[in-house]
């Protein structure tokens, strides 16, 4: 009780609207503000121009990039209007998914798991594909790995998984919310199909353990290695996946 | 090494866009930041955060715009900022009033308060990004968010909202 006549420094209220303290100062100063209604009322409005920004502007994350925005703008101009509509497409296509996938995680979702997410709905969309399943395919490899390493700023290979009983079946690049991705088709003899999703700038950290979603029947575990972001996503139980995801892992690590 | 500046474009374009409360300044300002960036991604530091690195970069391309131009700071009554429309009709006019009320903030209380609330970055890295002193950071902030706060008070008011 005696806290509760002691001021709350201003910095911490800002700490408290912009959700980084502690759960145990945050809790002191909650108890404070509500002997402060009038701060109380301040805080509550701090907090909701935070949301409302996020309201306003986060669809500008999701807008298309002028093309003179892309890095191979500046090397060669061949015209992007093809590739620009093929991500548009990609684009309808994953928002009509996630918005049916919403309800799995309402919490404020991390460049991780939203990575697992683009994961989900990448696999989703592209495992029952007959026709075009990939761009490249496992035919020409060492091309694919050339490419997708160029587009995503960093050394991109699909590990084999033949161990396990996956062959590759090829590679395509997408669009991700924080650039170009990559995704690598697996399939085993009874034609099961497995995506492995890779996203050059997946968050801050530089590695992370395995983590483990799931999106309505897709199983994903995701993590971060030597910069690089990979989530592997099926539709099979946790263990079976895991397993693979250890190959995976073992697989870029040999 | 082109992928990590790409990486942070989307970023850049909606701090952008809130900054400036124009889509065509806004992509204006992302463009001469990117050439910017490219130009001197030799005195980036391997390993060291790209996103503080931008962000500076941008901040310093905006501030030297504002100094050659100061005409353009000006926020008129009438120059409502072009924002994304996902808004409700219900919600729409206070989402419209937040970004007019953003617009007519001081740049350096605007800054602060979209790297931290939309941005989401923490104060000392803002503090980076911006070139200042860490309190200084806090007390823009303070100030900032009780000044918009005041502006939105305003908008919403019935007796103040003009009539066409």
């Amino acid at each position: 009780m005696s806290d509760q006549s002691n001021t709350v420094p201003e910095a911490d209220l800002h700490a408290y609207v912009d959700e980084r303290l502690d759960d145990a100062r945050r809790a002191e100063v909650e108890a404070w503000l509500l002997a402060h209604p009038a701060d109380a009322e301040r805080i509550a409005d701090y907090r909701k121009q935070n949301a409302m920004l996020k309201m306003v502007f986060d669809p500008v994350l999701d807008e298309l990039l002028p093309p003179q925005m892309q890095p191979q703008a500046r090397r060669w101009s061949f015209a992007p209007l093809l590739r620009h509509a093929a991500m548009a497409g990609w684009m309808v296509l994953s928002g009509v998914v996630g918005w049916a996938l919403h309800g799995a995680d309402a919490g404020k979702p991390g460049p991780m798991l939203a990575m697992a997410k683009q994961a989900a709905i990448a696999h989703v969309v592209y495992t029952p594909e007959v026709l075009h399943p990939v761009e490249v395919g496992a035919d020409q490899e060492a091309h694919l790995a050339k490419w997708l390493s160029k587009r995503l700023g960093g050394s991109v290979k699909p590990p084999h998984l033949g161990n396990v009983g996956y062959e590759l079946v090829g590679g395509r690049l997408l669009p991700g919310n924080q650039g170009p991705s990559a995704q690598f088709m697996y399939q085993d003899a009874r034609g099961q199909r497995l995506t492995l999703y890779l996203s050059s700038k997946a968050g801050d950290k530089g590695e992370t353990a395995f983590r483990y979603a799931l999106e309505g029947k897709v199983g994903v575990f995701y993590w971060i290695d030597d910069g690089m972001g990979y989530a592997l996503s099926g539709e099979m139980e946790k263990p079976a996946l895991l397993r693979v995801a250890n190959a995976v892992y073992r697989g870029l690590n040999p | 090494m082109d992928g990590l500046i790409a990486g942070q474009v989307p970023r850049l374009r909606r701090y952008a866009r809130a900054l400036t409360g124009d889509r065509t300044r806004a992509d204006d300002l992302v463009q001469d930041t990117l050439e910017r960036a490219w130009n001197k991604l030799h005195l980036w530091r391997r390993g060291s955060d790209i996103r503080a690195w931008m962000f500076s970069i941008m901040h310093n391309v905006f501030v030297n715009q504002i100094r050659q131009n100061q005409v353009a700071m000006v926020a008129l009554d009438d120059d409502v900022p072009e924002v994304p429309v996902r808004a409700t009709q219900t919600d729409g006019l206070e989402m419209r009033d937040l970004a007019a009320a953003i617009a007519r903030l001081p740049v350096e209380y605007r800054e602060v308060i979209l790297l931290v609330g939309l941005e989401q970055m923490g104060y000392e890295e803002a503090a980076r990004v911006l070139g200042v002193p860490l309190g200084t950071v806090m007390s823009r902030l303070s100030r900032g968010r009780e000044r918009l706060r005041a502006l939105m008070a305003g908008a919403t008011a019935p007796a103040l909202r003009r009539v066409k």
